[in-house]
């Protein structure tokens, strides 16, 4: 919501108004810990402080400045000018907050929900009219197995893993190092590192058949990283394998759920789609169950492929 | 915004919570640091006021709720005042629990704008004196993206505007334009819908925001229309995503080793001199078909009819298309041969 981003010229004002409140609930903190809970450098806290120092209104009497006592890197507002309290909550902040609160209080699995829900609540009653942000939530997942999934990355144990792959379908048992587990798209993904892979892997929960508990702490190895998902799960890179169909009107729907490299509307019974693949074999299944509307223009030796399986499995029923 | 600006808004602000007479633009420039200047002089005067116009703008936006009004009818210009009870964010009792919940909340979001929001607003929390551990988390961690579409919907849902837009789906050619009383947007499966009254269709109707092709417009006033009351937005995104009945049970040949993807969903696997013998339950053949048919020659129905007869049709198609395709110049060098096996 573009709206909602702070002007640059809005941003220190808000800053100030919220300063002073803040330093009135917490008497005598130190500067250094100020700075780091408001997310600003100590030097620009001070010169905040220096600011508001001679904001007021003059001519009242000594107490209509506001007034603060500094005691060493410590501060206290003494006088706070009737600036007390915090300004309510924007339209847009109460948006971000609820419908974030909501999200949270939907994903499966996650930990102390009730308390998501109570903050919720509070968070709705404070925001009055606005918390009633036209924004409905529903994340179905399975909650048993993701709560299990997410006591074992809590308490650190490694996991024996019983995976089914997709891309070369496969079930095969690994022992991983969880490291968290992320929703991304509406699916839970356990993200750990793989001892046999020896490299970071996401793994769908909907895909793991079985999960022991290991006697063994989680130990990812420092080079284990945590991947940015922002973008999708899946981002093709440019050295897998580039399939280019053509599909017809029923097929359309692949260029909505899978990132495509091209779309080319050719004509309206034949559109020419690019897709980088992370497994030819998988390709191979994934055009087979797609059906007659959709046929691989290349590479060719997948288009062979494809049509040998469908002769060879043809020989198995009598005509 | 210069510190002198800066100084002086933040004078107004405590200038305007301190009175509880509206006071006027002559009034508050008398009494404000900043704002002194000649009223005599036409010029002064019209760029003090040009000054201050600006100034009350700036608050605005900030979201202080300014007022204006007079207090006497002895008053012959308007004044203004911010009413204590309007500005300050209420008391928000929240234990350390419930804080943490909302510090994790509000570093949900990845789009920029609703991440600046929700930080603004945490910052308002930390300044009513709740202490948010940033360190907290809660085992799950969402990432939520939103579309484009999701910000003007929002907010034309919340004001009640009608919109219009520009609606694409894959299945049909073309796009339309759309016109519609949002009632709200829903997240169902990690996807965005716009739920509401469809003008033209005179009906309930729902529509994916990643469908939606560039800027969504409003038309008309706010407070155009009312939503139904007590409506349930998901109910109209997931009317079609109720549980599946499997009734149909389908028997099949599997080659050892082969098809792991199936043995997954299998009631029962035996394994026997041709193969392994698969039972797997399905609610419709022409769908299940298409799954089995991923597998090629790994897998062969052997009951029922309906699903045995759909997948042969499938087959059949999918080699004739294949073939037509090699017969206008696809590469084709090696002879289609019914011996070939699938690579590991």
């Amino acid at each position: 919501m573009t709206a909602a981003v702070p002007r640059a010229s809005g941003d220190r004002l808000g800053r100030l108004l919220n300063l002073v409140p803040y330093l009135l609930s917490r008497p005598g903190i130190l500067l250094a810990e100020a700075a780091a809970d408001l997310d600003v450098s100590e030097r620009q806290l001070r010169e905040d402080l220096e600011l508001l120092w001679v904001c007021g209104l003059p001519g009242y009497g000594p107490g209509d400045l506001i007034d603060m006592a500094f005691d060493g890197d410590r501060v206290t507002v003494t006088y706070d000018a009737g600036i007390d309290r915090p300004l309510r909550l924007t339209p847009d902040e109460a948006l971000a907050l609820v419908v974030a609160l909501r999200m949270l209080a939907e994903t499966p699995g996650m930990a102390n929900r009730d308390a998501i829900q109570r903050a919720l609540t509070k968070i709705e009653t404070a925001a009055g009219d606005l918390a009633d942000a036209p924004v409905a939530v529903r994340i179905p997942g399975n909650d048993d197995r993701l709560a299990t999934i997410r006591g074992a990355v809590e308490r650190r144990r490694a996991l024996r893993l019983t995976y089914y792959t997709a891309t070369r379908d496969e079930t095969t048992v690994r022992v991983v190092d969880p490291m968290r587990v992320i929703l991304v798209g509406g699916r839970s993904y356990l993200e750990a590192w793989c001892r046999r892979a020896e490299a970071v892997r996401r793994f769908r929960v909907d895909r793991i058949d079985g999960l022991v508990e290991l006697d063994e702490p989680a130990a990812p190895p420092p080079e284990a990283e945590l991947s940015d998902v922002a973008d999708g799960v899946f981002q093709p890179t440019a050295d897998l394998p580039l399939v280019t169909l053509r599909v017809g009107r029923s097929g359309r729907w692949i260029t909505e759920y899978y990132p495509c490299e091209r779309v080319e509307e050719e004509s309206p019974d034949a559109w020419r789609v690019s897709l980088r693949v992370s497994d030819l074999a998988w390709a191979r299944r994934f055009v087979l169950g797609l059906g007659p509307e959709v046929t691989v223009l290349a590479p060719a030796e997948l288009a062979d492929e494809i049509a040998r399986q469908a002769a060879e499995a043809l020989t198995a029923y009598p005509r | 915004m210069s510190r002198n600006r800066t100084e002086r808004l933040v004078n107004l602000v405590i200038c305007l919570l301190s009175t509880r007479r509206f006071l006027t633009a002559a009034q508050i420039a008398a009494t404000v640091p900043g704002y002194e200047h000649d009223a005599e002089d036409p010029r002064e005067h019209e760029a003090f006021q040009r000054k201050f116009e600006r100034d009350k703008a700036e608050l605005r936006d900030l979201g202080v709720p300014l007022e204006t009004g007079t207090s006497s009818i002895f008053d012959t210009e308007p004044g203004y005042r911010i009413a204590r009870r309007e500005y300050a964010l209420p008391e928000i009792p929240l234990e350390p629990d419930e804080a943490a919940a909302v510090g994790i909340a509000a570093r949900l979001w990845r789009h920029a704008g609703l991440a600046a929001a929700a930080s603004s607003g945490l910052a308002k929390l930390r300044a009513a004196g709740i202490d948010v551990d940033p360190h907290a988390t809660l085992g799950v961690e969402p990432v939520v993206t939103v579309d484009p579409a999701f910000a003007p919907l929002t907010a034309a849902a919340r004001e009640r505007v009608e919109v219009s837009f520009e609606y694409r789906v894959p299945e049909r050619d073309g796009k339309s334009r759309r016109r519609l009383q949002p009632w709200g947007v829903a997240c169902w499966r990690g996807r965005w819908y716009v739920v509401g009254h469809d003008l033209d269709r005179e009906a309930a109707r729902c529509f994916r925001l990643s469908r939606i092709v560039g800027a969504v417009r409003t038309t008309g006033v706010a407070g155009a229309f009312e939503p139904p009351a007590g409506v349930d937005l998901i109910s109209y995104v997931a009317r079609w995503s109720g549980p599946v009945e499997h009734t149909g049970t389908a028997t099949m040949l599997v080659r050892p080793g082969r098809a792991a993807g199936l043995r997954r969903w299998a009631e029962s696997v035996e394994s026997g001199p041709e193969g392994d013998r698969l039972r797997l339950r399905y609610s419709d053949a022409e769908g299940v078909a298409g799954w089995l048919v991923r597998y090629g020659p790994d897998v062969v129905v052997l009951d029922p009819p309906e699903v045995r007869d759909a997948v042969v049709a499938r087959l059949r198609e999918i080699l004739a298309g294949a073939r037509a395709d090699a017969a206008v110049g696809t590469p084709s060098d090696t002879p289609v041969s019914a011996g070939w096996v699938a690579a590991p």
